[in-house]
């Protein structure tokens, strides 16, 4: 399982370094806005075509592009009850927060289960190539820390059942 | 080799920049709604005025050698021509560009006496002046532009005009005013020539996509060179016929282009790197690098590194901050620094990193081996 896991990433990296080529770019459709082009989708010719990297049917990333912005929806691995339910309060939890994390989206890409929004002055205010990095490292991390969460949440109840179990 | 410089100790953008004549003074914007003067003393840049008439970011900037004029143009949709008054300030004067969305690209004609202006209004227009009146007026290039137009370039006879927009086309047009100028003479791009004609026409891509980022006349005019956001590089030369020569190319998509000598041309982006390239009418082939920052050498065991960074940070690449070049990110601009299009012996690149770097060719190993 993990031998797909470095391709995987790296064909998401390689995507997300020319996805990023963002410009400062005006709206042409209303006056004196600027706003990021893949969520108006003003003007069709503004977006590029949407591109879906994906290692099984659960763990995949959607990389939508326009002028000058960059929208990442990832669907994070979830193989049971306990990992839906830790996956959502995580994600949550981060997604209410999200003007700490700058480049985070309020709300998931539907189907997904956070999404990221860079735009032209994301990357004018951070390296480029750390943003990539970011993700990435988002992403390799995300797996991590839910199981280690349905681990702790596991050996939690097998010790509440235990002491339950004492008294009979 | 190269001169790196950064203003005012900013690190901010600096969106675009231009040079007086002799290359004392340089006009940036510094990603905002200003324009700053600087002249340069020694290995220091003295800030020698701020013009600050504009709302919005400032999205272009010209300067005419002769008349030493300045042009600015910027989202909130205007343009301003500044005069250098006795005191050595600035004097704005309001252009109406009669546009209702962002301007977003300025040109001096090299006769100085008109000069043209993309926008988000897709047109494109071209402003001149009226002494009866005492402003600048400005006649509009709309058919065909179908989306906001991103670059534009004069031919040197100061009536064709080269823009290229996000419907991923370049198109050639005829920018005479009748009212200033002579009847202009025919050139190898046609004969009829009023005002708003479109003379030629390219596609970016056969395929469709890729927004033109920029275009450039060589020095006689016969040729013009663009940059999309497909990665390729594209030369058409009126004299061998309009068929777009097209140079697919490994490295992220180019933001400006500008001719060297009357066979070369210089490209630089999103790879940090400003690549040289020339064009002989049929082919379009790789000469060199500028960049050629050497590898940094990594401290220590390599092999010791590699296992640390996998325990630390459990992936092998440990890419560190700083890039193995000098601009550390995208380049947004580029410009003659000294010399003509004939024939350039330096020229200066900035970017979002906030640098203006000087690079002199002539001590550039791959044009030495370049024959002119």
């Amino acid at each position: 399982m993990a031998a797909t896991l470095k391709p995987y990433l790296t064909a998401v990296r390689h995507t997300l370094t020319a996805a990023m080529c963002l410009d400062n770019f005006s709206s042409q459709v209303i006056e004196r806005h600027n706003k990021p082009e893949i969520e108006v989708k003003s003007s069709k010719e503004l977006v590029l075509n949407p591109v879906i990297i994906s290692r099984n049917e659960k763990e995949r990333v959607l990389i939508e592009t326009s002028v000058n912005s960059v929208r990442i929806s990832i669907s994070i691995k979830q193989a049971d009850e306990i990992e839906k339910i830790l996956c959502h309060k995580f994600t949550r939890f981060m997604m209410m927060r999200a003007e700490n994390f700058v480049i985070l989206r309020r709300k998931p890409i539907e189907g997904y289960d956070i999404s990221f929004l860079i735009t032209n002055f994301h990357t004018e205010q951070m390296y480029k190539h750390k943003l990539v990095d970011f993700v990435i490292h988002f992403m390799e991390e995300v797996d991590k820390e839910i199981s280690e969460l349905k681990l702790s949440v596991n050996s939690r109840a097998r010790i509440c059942a235990e002491e339950f179990l004492k008294r009979f | 080799m190269t001169e790196k410089y950064f203003f005012g100790g900013s690190v901010n953008p600096i969106t675009c920049h231009a040079w007086n004549k002799d290359r004392s003074q340089i006009a940036i914007s510094p990603n905002n709604n200003e324009v700053h003067i600087y002249q340069r003393e020694g290995n220091d840049w003295k800030l020698m005025d701020i013009l600050n008439q504009h709302d919005l970011k400032v999205m272009g900037i010209d300067w005419a050698p002769n008349t030493n004029r300045i042009v600015t143009c910027s989202v909130d949709r205007n343009a301003y021509v500044w005069t250098q008054g006795e005191d050595n300030k600035w004097k704005p004067a309001l252009v109406l560009l009669r546009i209702n969305r962002a301007a977003t690209c300025v040109k001096w004609s090299p006769c100085e006496n008109k000069f043209a202006c993309g926008s988000g209004a897709r047109l494109i227009s071209v402003c001149y002046f009226e002494s009866e009146n005492d402003w600048w007026v400005s006649k509009h290039i709309k058919k065909p532009i179908r989306s906001t137009v991103t670059t534009l370039d004069w031919h040197p006879n100061s009536v064709l005009l080269v823009a290229g927009s996000t419907d991923y086309k370049v198109r050639i047009f005829s920018a005479y005013i009748k009212d200033i100028e002579k009847q202009p003479t025919p050139t190898a791009w046609g004969k009829k020539m009023t005002l708003g004609q479109l003379m030629a026409e390219f596609k970016n891509s056969t395929t469709g996509g890729g927004w033109v980022h920029s275009v450039n006349f060589s020095a006689d005019g016969n040729k013009v060179c663009w940059v999309g956001h497909d990665s390729a590089i594209n030369c058409v030369d009126v004299n061998t016929g309009l068929t777009v020569v097209k140079l697919k190319t490994e490295y992220l998509p180019f933001l400006s282009c500008i001719w060297i000598t009357p066979m070369t041309f210089i490209v630089a982006g999103h790879s940090c790197i400003p690549l040289i390239y020339s064009f002989d009418g049929t082919s379009i082939t790789f000469v060199g690098k500028l960049d050629e920052s050497q590898k940094r050498e990594a401290s220590g065991v390599s092999a010791m590194r590699h296992f640390q960074s996998l325990d630390r940070n459990s992936r092998l690449e440990s890419t560190d901050t700083v890039l193995d070049c000098i601009h550390q990110n995208a380049i947004s601009w580029v410009a003659i620094q000294s010399g003509t299009k004939e024939h350039t012996t330096k020229i200066s690149t900035s970017g979002l990193d906030g640098q203006l770097v000087i690079w002199d060719l002539t001590l550039t190993r791959s044009m030495q081996n370049l024959k002119i």
